[in-house]
């Protein structure tokens, strides 16, 4: 299967979507990793890749971009609702 | 991937050029019409028109250099400079500048040659003879750390960040690896960077001139536009699935790589550290490529993911697509798709290609725009308005 997600860096925690995702279709990550969508996730949007407990940072582009606002799970979309940014400013 | 050397044409300072131009640069744009003139006169002479030269007294300084700098890129092998004779810039200066690499760079005055007729006819003289020594050089081998890589993304997508900028990313860190020179610019778009970028500094100097250009380019924005900033800087990256500014530049500096930052210079001002650079300048796509050709790129990678055709008179610009789509839709003007990666290509993959295609470019081989003869005119960042 074709992956619909693409991890930036390799220490990302998040992966971008390539295609819409609906609720509960697969997350395929080069083929090797596959775990359900908890929620529709928008194309160019972000999903967990894994589970990030509130207050832990979520890395893309190797680099943080924030922290867990509330325990996001693997599958989860991520957005301003569960990021808590360092900049605060959209 | 092809060998590490490349064949270019080697200057009196040691500087080297991947193409051989001849060019006229007037001093203020009231010289335009001439140096037109002389350029569509005598084939293979570019003329560098530009809308500046008088009535922006805080700009002297920035466009003197910058005019200068157009005239020391590499690529330039010869510089004739129009001045008109009453503008603030100064025509004398800016030729002895670029004379001080050992190019020749002659200078004529129009209110002093008797107007425009007599100074294009002596500088379609003075071009003539400049070509017949140029059309002698020939290429040498030279080694990749003489190269300076302009970077600039325009027209991004939500696709840019993931694609086109990664895979250039990886071009970046591959050429400062073989001891060349990168330049990351467009200050508006690390806004949000700013203690990620200083992390990276070779030195708590550089590290503080970081976020201070950045610090202003965020304060500027806001202290002009107010609530309008958010437009400029990121219209529709929340729908698009940004989640802060923070992140959205993030995907612009990932074109740069991940080395060390070696120096911090003002806009059109050359390097004086090999690595990578931060260039302080505008997000303005063509003031950038005109910040970057005078600071001595040879030759940029101009990521996009609307479609940008432009390019440089004097620099090929090597165009990366973000998506398939765009590649599909305006083929002509693209040179890598790098859209490949969402469809199963590896980044390593898509930069594989780019290097390739940067390997071609560097020994001569023309890139899109430049088939496209996409030079237009030069423009020249401002913060002032003309008085």
């Amino acid at each position: 299967m074709k992956p619909n997600v693409i991890i930036i860096n390799p220490q990302d925690n998040v992966a971008v979507a390539l295609f819409d995702i609906p609720e509960g279709s697969p997350v395929l990550i080069s083929g090797d990793l596959e775990f359900p969508a908890l929620e529709d996730i928008p194309f160019s949007h972000k999903v967990a890749v894994k589970d990030i407990p509130a207050g832990k940072t979520v890395r893309k582009y190797g680099e943080s971009i924030g922290c867990a606002g509330e325990d996001i799970r693997q599958g989860s979309w991520v957005h301003t609702h569960n990021l808590k940014t360092e900049g605060g400013r959209v | 991937m092809k060998g590490a050397t490349f064949n270019g044409y080697i200057r009196p300072d040691g500087s080297v050029g991947i193409r051989n131009h001849v060019v006229v640069i007037p001093t203020v744009a009231c010289a335009n019409g001439v140096a037109d003139m002389i350029s569509r006169s005598v084939p293979g002479v570019v003329s560098l028109m530009h809308g500046h030269g008088c009535g922006r007294a805080l700009e002297i300084p920035m466009h003197q250099r910058a005019l200068a700098g157009l005239g020391e890129n590499p690529n330039v092998a010869g510089a004739l400079v129009i001045g008109l004779g009453c503008e603030t810039l100064n025509a004398q200066l800016i030729a002895s500048e670029i004379a001080q690499t050992g190019k020749p760079a002659e200078f004529l005055i129009i209110q002093e040659q008797g107007g425009s007729r007599k100074t294009a006819a002596q500088g379609i003289d003075i071009v003539q003879k400049m070509l017949e020594t140029v059309r002698n050089m020939k290429r040498t081998p030279c080694s990749l750390d003489r190269i300076v890589l302009g970077l600039e993304c325009g027209g991004s997508d939500a696709f840019s960040g993931i694609t086109a900028n990664p895979a250039a990313g990886l071009v970046s860190d591959w050429l400062v690896d073989r001891g060349g020179t990168v330049i990351l610019t467009e200050t508006t778009e690390m806004i949000g960077t700013g203690h990620i970028l200083s992390r990276r500094a070779k030195d708590k100097d550089v590290a503080d001139r970081i976020v201070q250009i950045i610090d202003q380019a965020d304060k500027r924005t806001h202290d002009i536009l107010g609530e309008l900033a958010s437009l400029v800087i990121a219209p529709g990256n929340m729908d698009g699935g940004m989640s802060s500014i923070q992140e959205k530049s993030l995907g612009c500096i990932i074109k740069a790589g991940s080395k060390t930052i070696s120096e911090v210079v003002d806009y059109a001002r050359a390097p004086s550290e090999k690595g990578l650079v931060i260039m302080d300048g505008p997000g303005y796509d063509i003031e950038s490529l005109a910040g970057l050709a005078a600071a001595g790129c040879q030759l940029m990678l101009f990521t996009t993911g609307r479609g940008n055709p432009a390019g440089f008179p004097i620099v090929p610009v090597i165009k990366i697509s973000s998506t398939t789509r765009l590649y599909k839709a305006m083929e002509d003007d693209i040179d890598i798709n790098a859209g490949e990666v969402l469809e199963g290509k590896s980044l390593e993959d898509v930069s594989g290609r780019i290097r390739d295609c940067v390997m071609d470019v560097l020994n001569g081989e023309q890139t899109k725009a430049e088939l496209n003869a996409q030079g237009g005119i030069v423009c020249l960042y401002a913060m002032t308005p003309a008085f």
